[in-house]
């Protein structure tokens, strides 16, 4: 078999488990909120109103954007309830994916069950009044059986959703069938994307198809299906959950954000770990901004980032100093400010630089950002999805007055194949990316040093900072990872042929550079 | 005979005072009577049956029960002890037959034995084959429904009965049958009936007194007969009693009641 395929079936059984938890825990909370919402609703028009209008609401809000909110919500929360209580809450992973996806499931189960309550005929619930039935046993012995049907159907709706969103929460830093797409997408690792969406898709069908069993038990008051439909998905759960019971718990919990990078370096981080007696959870595919306060607020334990993408982000600083004076800032500024340690730079940058194919960049006689200012106008240019809202692209726009006729933010995979098909003519491109290289681009000098350096630095949480094996780890790695050897590394993941997943990539960086990996 | 069903000044206004569904209206019912409430559609007749199990509440006014205030007992407990039948027949369509009718008895906790006993005799009683017990609401005929109706009203031995245009739904066949079954049960169960319905025929055959309704209020309330025979009080009763009187003398002269029929033969 495929050594992708297997990559892939070497992971299912955590990533089903943590899906189907997380989805049972939601979708069982929404059932939880979402019928006693509904009788209270249909007893009071005023509550039916609104409890509708905000669900529906939640439901306009894209699935992503429900989960980032749900970030700095809890982050707010948690420093609420460090300052009260002396105990924070997780903003990252379960946590916040739960909620999001609770009140994705809660409009289903809502509507269905106002519609089915309110679509009674009056004159049952009339009777259910006249022979004597007090309000409880007019809710359990009438209102309910009779609205049954109705309400599975809204269950049914509620659990594909739900099943479907889940993938979503990847970003947040809860594994889930999401990783196989997530990182399936960044390096380009069509096979993991495909087998993400075939099993999530397998899954929701599967759940849909038990849920319809029951809900015709229910409309036929056939006892039978609804036990077969129950004990199947009692079963199913405890079968796809069992992974979770039989793991060890994990010590230490790596994250990465989205890109090819990112994930070779959490799979060395973990590796060394490994190789310490430590086991490390990874957290992928976190948003750039996510990551940080992920790690100061010690949702994660150690990643990797940028000094200038610190400097200007978190530090809000807007002049660039040079290399080492940047460096010795940010360590002392990071153990002031969040007690989080710079633990130092693996050698390499990852800096933020305009690229131009070759041929067109001699073409159009562009070398620097100062020539590319003059011919821009004509030019389109495609990014990354954050770029144009990073503070580097303000201070290049201000340096060199850039202004292009048109900008496109792509996806990095397809930002370099838009260059490539000639959609774009600029991209923002990574300096560490092996596609520099491999596909002839040229980088633009930046003459003004408008962009500071982007020195790939060891981030380790304040809880950390001093753990032993943590720091034997890692500590061989400080200063030995070259451009050349990251851009190869990168380029072995990031290639359309012949690729190679992270960990293994991983592995042979580990070789490459000397340090020894389990 | 002391009044049984006793009503007091009572009123209704669903409009916050605007006008009024139910205006100051007081009867007194003895024990045994059947009762028909006889008016137009929007002349209060149903309020007022509801305001005696309190499926709605009167704005001013009482009722008593064998003297004591429906108002003071639980709505549910009172209930139980009152049957109610309506037009509706809102049978629980999830149920059986059997659950149907056991349902009073079951709520106040009859032991099972005693609730199986009673759903066979109760269908006896309705005149339905015991086989029907076990089916299911939907496969009844209108009249056949409105038997069990009947059946799940009287189910827990409630000594009033009340009926909310019972047999507006059935065909005037089934009709009299019903009708005329329940007749029979409420002299032989010894029930004290009251009965909501707009068909003056209806209730000149089936009551023992009637109350005519308008407008909210109370007009009349007397023996069949002697409403026939008023003439002198006010206009709307006599307009109403008259109509089943000129469908009497109708069939009548159809039927050769008429002596210049007698005439030519």
């Amino acid at each position: 078999m495929d050594e992708r395929t297997l990559d892939a079936l070497r992971l299912l059984p955590d990533y089903l488990a943590q899906h189907v938890l997380l989805s049972l825990v939601a979708l069982g909370l929404g059932i939880l909120i979402g019928l006693p919402l509904a009788v209270a609703a249909t007893r009071h028009r005023g509550l039916r109103v609104a409890a509708l209008a905000a669900a529906s609401l939640v439901q306009t809000i894209p699935g992503l954007a429900l989960l980032a909110l749900f970030y700095p919500l809890l982050l707010g929360l948690s420093a609420l309830s460090q300052s009260t209580f002396g105990v924070g809450l997780p903003a990252l992973g379960f946590l916040p994916s739960v909620m999001a996806l609770t009140l994705y499931a809660v409009l289903p189960v809502l509507r269905n069950a106002i519609a089915g309550l309110a679509g009674l005929d009056p004159a049952v619930i009339e009777a259910a009044d006249a022979v004597g039935m007090t309000s409880a046993q007019r809710l359990m012995q009438v209102e309910a059986p009779l609205a049954a049907p109705v309400v599975m159907a809204g269950i049914r709706t509620a659990a594909v959703w739900t099943i479907g969103a889940a993938t979503l929460s990847t970003s947040v830093g809860q594994t889930s069938l999401g990783n196989y797409i997530f990182s399936g997408l960044q390096t380009e690792n069509w096979i993991f994307v495909l087998f993400g969406c075939v099993v999530a898709a397998l899954l929701a069908l599967a759940v849909d198809q038990l849920l319809g069993l029951i809900e015709t038990g229910v409309t036929q008051r056939d006892r039978i299906r609804v036990h077969v439909g129950l004990a199947s998905i009692v079963i199913g759960a405890g079968v796809a959950l069992t992974p979770l019971m039989l793991a060890a718990p994990h010590t230490y919990l790596v994250g990465a954000k989205n890109f090819s990078e990112q994930f070779i370096l959490a799979e060395l981080i973990a590796e060394r770990l490994a190789r310490e007696g430590a086991t490390a959870e990874r957290r992928e595919g976190l948003g750039s901004a996510i990551a940080f306060r992920a790690l100061a607020s010690g949702d994660i334990d150690v990643y990797v980032d940028y000094s200038g993408t610190l400097w200007t982000n978190v530090m809000e600083r807007r002049d660039s100093p040079e290399r080492q004076a940047m460096l010795d800032e940010l360590t002392r500024w990071m153990a002031d400010r969040y007690k989080v340690r710079v633990l130092g730079a693996l050698g390499f940058e990852n800096a933020y630089a305009l690229a131009m194919k070759r041929g067109r960049a001699a073409e159009l006689g562009v070398r620097s950002i100062e020539d590319l200012a003059r011919h821009a106008p004509r030019l389109s240019f495609g990014t990354d999805l954050e770029f144009l809202s990073r503070p580097e692209w303000s201070s290049l726009k201000g340096a060199y007055a850039l202004n292009f006729a048109e900008e496109r933010s792509y996806n990095p995979t397809f930002m370099y194949r838009a260059l490539q098909t000639g959609d774009v003519d600029v991209i923002s491109a990574f300096s560490s990316d092996g596609r520099i290289a491999a596909d002839g681009l040229e980088l633009l000098a930046d003459p003004k040093h408008a962009i500071p350096s982007y020195d790939a630095v060891l981030l380790i949480s304040p809880r950390r900072a001093n753990d032993p094996s943590m720091l034997r780890a890692l500590e061989p790695l400080i200063g030995k990872i070259t451009q050349q050897r990251m851009q190869e590394a990168n380029f072995m993941v990031d290639r359309d042929t012949d690729k190679v997943s992270p960990r293994e990539t991983a592995r042979f960086l580990a070789r490459s550079i000397g340090v020894p990996v389990r | 005979m002391a009044p049984f069903i006793e009503l007091d000044r009572l009123c209704k206004s669903f409009d916050d005072g605007r006008t009024f569904a139910v205006h100051d209206v007081t009867l007194q019912v003895e024990p045994g009577l059947l009762v028909a409430l006889v008016g137009a559609s929007g002349s209060g007749k149903t309020t007022t049956l509801k305001f005696i199990n309190r499926l709605i509440e009167p704005d001013s006014g009482t009722v008593r029960i064998e003297g004591e205030l429906v108002a003071a007992s639980d709505p549910a407990t009172l209930r139980r002890r009152i049957g109610y039948v309506f037009q509706g027949i809102g049978l629980f369509p999830h149920m059986s037959v059997e659950e149907n009718v056991a349902i009073t008895p079951q709520l106040l906790g009859w032991p099972q034995a005693e609730v199986a006993t009673r759903v066979n005799e109760l269908l006896d009683l309705v005149e339905l084959p015991r086989s029907y017990a076990s089916r299911s609401p939907s496969g009844l005929s209108g009249g056949e429904q409105q038997r069990v109706g009947v059946a799940r009203a009287i189910a827990a031995r409630p000594k009033i009965v009340l009926m909310d245009e019972p047999f507006g739904a059935l065909d005037p066949i089934t009709r009299d049958s019903v009708r005329s079954s329940y007749q029979s049960l409420h002299s032989r169960l010894g029930l004290t009936t009251i009965m909501v319905t707009h068909d003056v025929q209806e209730a000149v055959l089936l009551a023992d007194r009637i109350a005519v309704m308008s407008a909210g209020r109370i007009l009349a309330y007397d023996t069949p007969r002697a409403l026939l025979s008023f003439e002198a009080g006010a206009a709307e009763v006599a307009n109403l009693m008259a109509m089943p009187k000129r469908q009497a003398e109708r069939i009548r002269a159809l039927t050769g009641g008429d002596p210049r029929d007698d005439a030519h033969g």
